[in-house]
């Protein structure tokens, strides 16, 4: 898989929690590849492990949860332009190697405005803080840096805003400047949880026209995470949509929304509202609720909800991956040929 | 808007809510905030009203004042009761007060902090009707086990505390204890924001079964507009605290006539990628309820002001029968709606 293309290449990388109640498996055996300069989409619905993978990669999954197993290869670019794999999965979750690259070469914008900056800095000194990290620069030099970031996330009056607190800002305009600390030191892997869930729709209209306008700009690619299938088909260009802590389905973007293969995914595709002259009818539903993850279904962990349930298979067997046309893959027992027979409305080419 | 007539359930007349903006030391009152201002619209017995906008454009308080969980400044809330008559809940005493109390209802948007932790499903349920005397003893139990089953939840439940379930699964409790007393109106602010996709959709259903079988009508305050547009019969905009537009659903939808509707709408987002759609990008910030532009609120952001939005504030006009807009142009310009 050395490709220059490839940014990030996590391979089976599992995350799990040891509570008293039980061990969640939080992320339980993900691979996926980031591409340079692309956006990859986490799909998910809340529990399912998207927001926990992306803090693996960063090593600040919170206490008391722990990367057990899997790589994270990212493909840093130094100096000279050669480009070597770092296992992210084995650096100390506090060592040099990975503070180096947090921030830096990969940074983060979070959820909720409110509460990911510190309300007793002024925002100029928390943009400025990684770049005095980070770079040889002075303070002089990082105040100009800062400002002409938040400048370019379209904040107007960005030496004024400079020297406001957190809390003097509307909640568009915070998301803007925590793109701009995040976006500081030029970062080629911009991870983005729920980045636009908190705001309104007009302003994160705003928050994804920049988004994709900066990484034009500077070339990094985006891990963004989100339930929001209809921000999906707009930002994306391959998609992963998890289910209790596993990848159940990827595929390009257009081939998600068009000819989804998992169950998961085409019934959640169904359950969305969209607009239309028809009203009234009802939305298909996915029955029941995601699992307790203390105790995940045996088999397949979809299979209680599951429209094309296979009794004696689906409850028995954990699926594996299948590989489907055009890099398209489902973690789905319907694509396996010996079990289903020609139930299957396309074949599997594996 | 439609002329008052028998199948009306609810109508808001010019609903005010200014709140005091209080400095210093003597409190000495230096502005306002009109959260609302000046509010007009009906609700047909049996229907959904959808009540849309950003944050901070008053929604939630314009639900608020009509429940008078906060008392509005100005303005009248008519509320046709079978057995009181109309009935302005603005004015209304203690006792009417009490009496309505048991004809409208809420549904709240997070099922996490709505919900006393330390109550029991048969507390949080059955408390309405002890406290209003529908019911004691046993019968509170039946109701609740009656309400539980009702809403898909099983009624063993009941001595369970709110911890035990789950989002979609709280929002259900709440339905049932907004439903325990029978109300005819029920206000939902945002009921499916804080809820997954699938979870959301099993709440909208429940909601349209609900409102069927005991003819309920719905004010669904949300600024998802797809939600909105699947469950409302007519839509409400609102922006900085007052109306800009008022139409049936499919005319709101599709043939929008204010231009921050347009805009609106065409922030919408589709699940299809390869629909390529021109999104109307706002320039800037809701603007602040307690310094508002002049004239038009939504001049500064709008593309089509002309002079006259700087200076004249717009009146709610009808456009076209049922169809009301606040904008100097509506009749000239030609919007794009959703479609």
């Amino acid at each position: 898989m050395a490709n220059d293309e490839i940014l990030l290449d996590v391979k089976g990388l599992k995350t799990q929690f040891a509570l008293e109640e039980g061990t969640v498996r939080a992320v339980d055996g993900v691979d996926f590849t980031v591409k340079r300069g692309k956006t990859l989409c986490v799909v998910g619905e809340s529990g399912c492990g998207k927001s926990v993978t992306a803090r693996a990669i960063l090593g600040i999954v919170p206490s008391p949860g722990k990367v057990v197993d899997g790589q994270m290869l990212f493909y840093k670019e130094d100096e000279n332009g050669s480009v070597r794999p770092i296992d992210l999965a084995t650096l100390r979750p506090n060592g040099q190697e990975i503070r180096s690259i947090r921030g830096a070469e990969i940074s983060m914008v979070f959820q909720e405005p409110m509460t990911s900056f510190s309300p007793v800095y002024k925002i100029g000194h928390q943009i400025r803080e990684p770049i005095l990290i980070h770079q040889q620069v002075s303070k002089a030099e990082a105040r100009e840096i800062a400002i002409d970031m938040l400048r370019r996330c379209g904040l107007p009056r960005p030496e004024r805003v400079f020297d406001q607190y957190p809390w003097e800002l509307s909640g568009g305009m915070r998301q803007r400047a925590m793109i701009a600390r995040a976006l500081v030191c030029r970062p080629s892997l911009l991870i983005a949880d729920e980045p636009t869930t908190a705001l309104d729709v007009t302003t994160e209209t705003q928050i994804l026209e920049l988004m994709k306008e900066l990484q034009d700009e500077l070339g990094m690619a985006i891990l963004f995470i989100t339930h929001d299938l209809g921000v999906v088909a707009e930002v994306a260009e391959e998609v992963i949509v998890m289910y209790l802590g596993k990848v159940v389905e990827r595929a390009d973007v257009i081939s998600l929304f068009y000819e989804a293969k998992h169950p998961y995914t085409q019934a959640l595709l169904r359950s969305i509202p969209t607009i239309s002259k028809e009203r009234r009818h009802r939305l298909d539903t996915i029955e029941g609720m995601v699992p307790d993850p203390y105790n995940v279904p045996s088999g397949c962990p979809f299979h209680p909800r599951c429209p094309a349930f296979m009794p004696g298979i689906c409850d028995v067997i954990e699926p594996p991956i299948y590989a489907l046309e055009k890099g398209h893959l489902a973690r789905c027992h319907l694509y396996n040929e010996e079990l289903v027979g020609n139930v299957m409305d396309e074949p599997a080419s594996s | 808007m439609a002329e008052p007539n028998g199948n009306v359930i609810l109508e808001v007349q010019d609903l005010k809510k200014h709140f005091p903006i209080k400095r210093g030391f003597l409190n000495k009152v230096v502005g306002q905030v009109k959260a609302v201002d000046g509010v007009s619209f009906q609700v047909p017995t049996g229907t959904t009203l959808g009540l849309v906008g950003e944050s901070g454009c008053g929604k939630t308080t314009t639900s608020r004042c009509i429940l008078r969980a906060i008392s509005p400044t100005g303005g009248k809330v008519l509320f046709h009761d079978e057995k009181l008559g109309v009935v302005d809940v603005v004015t209304a005493d203690k006792a009417t007060l009490r009496q309505l109390r048991l004809n409208m209802q809420l549904i709240f948007q997070d099922p996490f902090s709505s919900l006393n932790p330390r109550m029991t499903l048969l507390d949080i349920v059955g408390e309405p009707l002890i406290i209003n005397r529908v019911a004691r003893g046993r019968a509170v139990e039946e109701r609740v086990a009656e309400l539980l089953a009702r809403v898909g939840l099983r009624p063993e439940y009941m001595r369970r505390y709110p911890h035990a379930f789950s989002g979609g699964q709280r929002q259900r409790i709440g339905i049932a204890r907004a439903l325990a007393l029978n109300p005819r109106l029920v206000v939902a602010d945002e009921p499916v924001s804080a809820l997954d996709v699938s979870i959301q959709a099993q709440t909208l259903n429940l909601l349209q079964d609900l409102q069927a079988e005991f003819n309920l009508s719905y004010i669904f305050v949300a600024h998802d507009l797809s939600v909105v547009q699947h469950i409302s019969d007519n839509v409400a905009v609102m922006y900085v605290g007052r109306l800009v537009e008022y139409a049936t659903n499919e005319e709101l939808f599709f043939n929008p006539k204010h231009p921050y509707t347009e805009a609106l709408l065409s922030s919408v987002r589709r699940p299809d990628p390869l629909s390529k759609r021109e999104r109307i990008v706002l320039e800037g910030d809701v603007p602040d309820p307690s310094h508002p532009p002049t004239g038009c609120y939504f001049h500064p952001r709008c593309r089509y002001a002309k002079d006259i939005c700087q200076s004249e504030t717009p009146p709610l006009l009808e456009v076209s029968p049922g169809h009301m807009a606040a904008c100097h142009f509506a009749t000239e310009l030609t919007l794009q709606g959703v479609g």
